[in-house]
């Protein structure tokens, strides 16, 4: 089977620049330039940056578009105020999780309000499909992919937002965590949003395609003597590990509930309609049956998805969903579902193909950036 | 002493061994080829076989692991485990500098040098590498 896979806007950099390619999620994608460990390092000591122009991005405009995404999101949106981005998953019945998206509610220097659904790649025609139906109930609703006349670019680290300061027509440093704004680069518009996927703090740009590799590369320039340079999916990977967040495919997928994923802070069940919330509704009552921890296997050997975790008593309680090594601690890290009947377990067992290796529980995140 | 990358004999999979000759026995010393370690990069653990382990030529003794993926290390030679370099899991980060010397795996008491007829020479595996590009 060979289906053709999608190019980002940023393709032709990427392949100039020493970026390995590999397929992920229907796209071509760099999985590093030189090192995923010093790619992963520059982002917690100084800023990287990462071409995320694989992730789907959906507009939705006109009167009702609050009210349609409150439908298929398990955290309202119609209060949201404009500049404000809003985390949440679109479940399906069952309360089974179809994706986890970014909502942000922007303004146009035109003052036209619109919404905006930041989704993962390897979801965006799913959802698309899912959302088809339930837009009929919402006729003055528009929804609009704009993933591919757009690029999206993750600028991460704690250099980041002071040395953006140069790139914009504002001062991104004004921004507050998980705000957005539409701005402009040398008249071209460019929503940036205090967002991002690796723990540090800093900016996601979503721009016009045809822009993407100048700003890319003025990003490059401006950033060099603060120590910016590219990352591919490899850091990505490993920085949001390290932070503890979920990843789709990995910590969530249909069979996995958000209050099962620890993502309670993400859904708003009381007091509102939405597809999925009556099991979800259920679940929170009789309390969920499995528990995302995080855990640290002894020694070197990095344990990894599929791996099953026992108690200390041998008896298989759950499984490892994302694991590897921690360039930033030094040891290897993993998270996993166990049975929340072992949620307060001190230590539990890895089969790291065949062999047991001892955990011990970590309270997640693995890593938590030093406060500025 | 060093080892000449030039001489030594290369497995499809990656694995270099070098055929010498200790007290009348025929020794092979294994380890991973340079090009293997450029693309693995940034090593994080290696698992090495138990010492007298009988291994045939294709088998899996171990496995070295990057950041992001796990691979196979398979035994270039039919052969006895007679030493392991223990040292090498806690000296990962050197294993990219100096693969053919420092970065011997282990070393087998060949019991059929038959096994090391389909190896390649380095310049067949030089030709394997440029096109695996």
């Amino acid at each position: 089977m060979t289906t053709k896979l999608a190019k980002t806007p940023l393709d032709a950099w990427h392949r100039a620049n020493g970026g390995k390619m590999v397929p992920f999620a229907g796209y071509d994608m760099p999985v590093q330039y030189e090192s995923i460990v010093s790619e992963h390092q520059a982002c917690r000591t100084a800023a990287a940056l990462f071409d995320v122009s694989h992730m789907g991005r959906l507009r939705f405009d006109g009167d009702g578009s609050d009210q349609f995404l409150d439908r298929i999101l398990t955290r309202g949106v119609a209060n949201l105020p404009v500049g404000a981005v809003r985390y949440g998953l679109i479940c399906n019945e069952d309360g089974g999780v179809l994706d986890d998206v970014l909502v942000s509610h922007l303004e146009t220097p035109s003052q036209r309000r619109f919404h905006l659904m930041v989704v993962n790649a390897s979801n965006r025609e799913k959802i698309l499909k899912w959302l088809a139906p339930v837009l009929e109930d919402f006729p003055t609703v528009t929804m609009s992919d704009r993933t591919e006349l757009t690029a999206m670019i993750a600028v991460q680290g704690p250099a980041a937002i002071e040395t953006c300061k140069r790139l914009f027509s504002f001062d991104p440093a004004r921004l507050k965590y998980y705000r957005a704004v539409i701005t402009d680069q040398f008249a071209k518009p460019v929503i940036v949003s205090r967002t991002g996927y690796t723990g540090e703090d800093g900016l996601e740009l979503i721009v016009r395609a045809e822009e993407a590799t100048r700003i890319w590369e003025n990003l490059l320039l401006i950033g060099r003597d603060a120590g910016f340079i590219a990352a591919g999916l490899g850091a990505r990977d490993t920085l949001r590990l390290e932070a503890g967040m979920p990843l789709y495919g990995h910590e969530l997928n249909e069979n996995i509930d958000p209050l099962s994923a620890g993502l309670d802070f993400a859904c708003n069940l009381k007091e509102r309609s939405f597809i999925g919330q009556r099991a979800l509704t259920k679940i929170a009552e009789a309390g969920p049956t499995t528990v995302r921890i995080g855990l640290r296997p002894e020694g070197k050997r990095p344990a990894r998805e599929g791996c099953p975790v026992l108690d200390s008593a041998g008896q298989r309680i759950g499984e490892v969903t994302s694991g590897g090594p921690s360039p930033t601690l030094g040891y290897p890290i993993s998270m996993a579902y166990v049975d929340t009947r072992h949620a307060n377990d001190n230590e539990f067992q890895i089969d790291i193909r065949g062999k047991l290796v001892v955990a011990k529980p970590v309270s997640l995140p693995f890593y938590k950036r030093p406060k500025s | 002493m060093s080892r000449d990358e030039s001489k030594l004999l290369y497995a499809e999979s990656h694995e270099w061994v070098d055929l010498t000759e200790e007290g009348g026995k025929a020794v092979g010393t294994i380890g991973l080829s340079g090009f293997a370690l450029e693309q693995l990069n940034d090593l994080v653990y290696m698992e090495l076989p138990e010492l007298g382990r009988e291994l045939a030529a294709g088998e899996e003794f171990g496995e070295v692991e990057s950041v992001k993926a796990v691979s196979p290390l398979y035994s270039p030679v039919n052969g006895k485990v007679i030493a392991v370099h223990d040292d090498l899991p806690d000296s990962l980060e050197k294993l990219n500098d100096d693969p053919y010397d420092f970065g011997w795996i282990v070393k087998v008491e060949i019991s059929d040098s038959n096994s090391a007829d389909k190896l390649l020479d380095h310049a067949a595996y030089q030709k394997q590498c440029a096109e695996a590009g």
